[in-house]
């Protein structure tokens, strides 16, 4: 029931945003009757589970310092993976790796494959149980995978599960 | 400013059609017009900026919904051959 | 301070063609489809963020910028998804050519 009601509020709350009216009554109970339409159509498709919760109180405050870490490593990569397009002899190393993620939960392996895939230079080619295949560009890339800088990080935001 | 970005993005989208024309697999075809969306998404919205029609964001939003659920929908049509129940499951199930 | 704003809203704007038209060329020179994702995700990433990093700026703070943050979160959450179907479907599928590996290889599967 408090997932649901989060639910609604979120949908109200993107509903408010992407509309930009707030001064019709007519306009915002329509807006209002059309969230409580989609937590129905959710709860119909079952993906409100009132045993589960939101996942996201789980992670507690890391997560607002991981996402600029995140996004220096992507900045970083960019500049790396640019170079070597426009290097005329195009100095790239394709490597296939296997990884043992040490996250606990599935929602921080999915973090971490996203991760992965995000970073331009490696893709998450497969995920399964606790093994990750990445495809890297260059062997640099891969090397820094298999140093696990981003895996501890990762497992770090998930710290906080009793 | 907004002019010389939206002819660069235009020229992307050239090159990525290029590939979409020359992929030897129909993945490389599909990267390409995957590539082609999100590149439509910059376009509609510098464009909106440019004709001082802030509405044009929502066209984006909406076009960017509409990108990654085709792209999802092509591969999945490839692989199951159609778009209902995976009635045979070729190898795993749980995929896509 | 309104012509700082202008100017870095213009810089951000031809960083993130550049990265774009790059991502373009990678996608064309680049030797099999495993290596073209990794050209692909530069547009997707830098390249996207960029631009709309400019176009925000020159919004100020008002509902077309938080639209645009919304297209942005949008496409980061959802290019790495299709980015993995993509590469999911390739390589499950049996006639589609393996990914071109370099000979030293670290722990690769051979």
């Amino acid at each position: 029931m408090l997932h649901a009601l989060s639910l609604w509020l979120f949908c109200l709350g993107l509903w408010l945003l992407l509309s930009g009216s707030f001064d019709n009554a007519l306009l915002l109970s329509f807006g209002a009757l059309s969230c409580v339409l989609v937590v129905f159509v959710a709860w119909r498709v079952e993906t409100i589970d009132p045993e589960e919760q939101p996942p996201c109180p789980r992670f507690g405050p890391q997560l607002l310092w991981y996402w600029p870490w995140l996004l220096w490593r992507v900045v970083l990569a960019n500049v790396n993976v640019v170079k070597r397009i426009l290097d005329p002899k195009l100095p790239i190393d394709p490597t296939m790796i296997e990884l043992k993620p040490s996250q606990r939960s599935d929602l921080g392996r999915v973090i971490y494959a996203n991760s992965i895939t995000l970073t331009p230079g490696t893709v998450t080619t497969s995920l399964s149980g606790d093994n990750l295949e990445v495809h890297a560009l260059t062997r640099e890339g891969a090397d820094e995978l298999l140093a696990g800088e981003m895996d501890r990080r990762v497992a770090g935001l998930e710290r906080r599960i009793p | 400013m907004f002019a010389a970005t939206a002819c660069g993005i235009l020229a992307c989208m050239i090159l990525a059609m290029a590939r979409a024309l020359m992929g030897p697999t129909v993945y490389d075809r599909i990267m390409a017009v995957n590539a082609f969306g999100t590149k439509t998404v910059l376009i509609i919205a510098v464009l909106g900026f440019m004709n001082g029609r802030p509405d044009f964001m929502d066209i984006a939003l909406v076009y960017a919904l509409i990108n990654f659920i085709g792209t999802i929908a092509v591969l999945k049509f490839i692989r199951y051959g159609d778009m209902g129940w995976p009635r045979n499951v070729p190898d795993e199930p749980d995929d896509l | 301070m309104a012509g700082l704003i202008d100017g870095l809203s213009g810089l951000a704007l031809l960083g993130g063609v550049f990265f774009v038209i790059v991502g373009g060329v990678g996608l064309l020179r680049m030797p099999d489809f495993y290596t073209r994702l990794h050209a692909a995700s530069i547009t997707d990433t830098l390249g996207a963020g960029l631009i709309l990093l400019g176009l925000m700026l020159h919004g100020g703070w008002t509902l077309v910028s938080a639209k645009l943050l919304l297209i942005l979160s949008f496409l980061w959450l959802t290019s790495p998804t299709a980015t993995h179907a993509l590469v999911r479907a390739a390589l499950s599928d049996p006639e589609n050519p393996r990914p071109l590996l370099s000979k030293d290889a670290p722990s690769s599967k051979s």
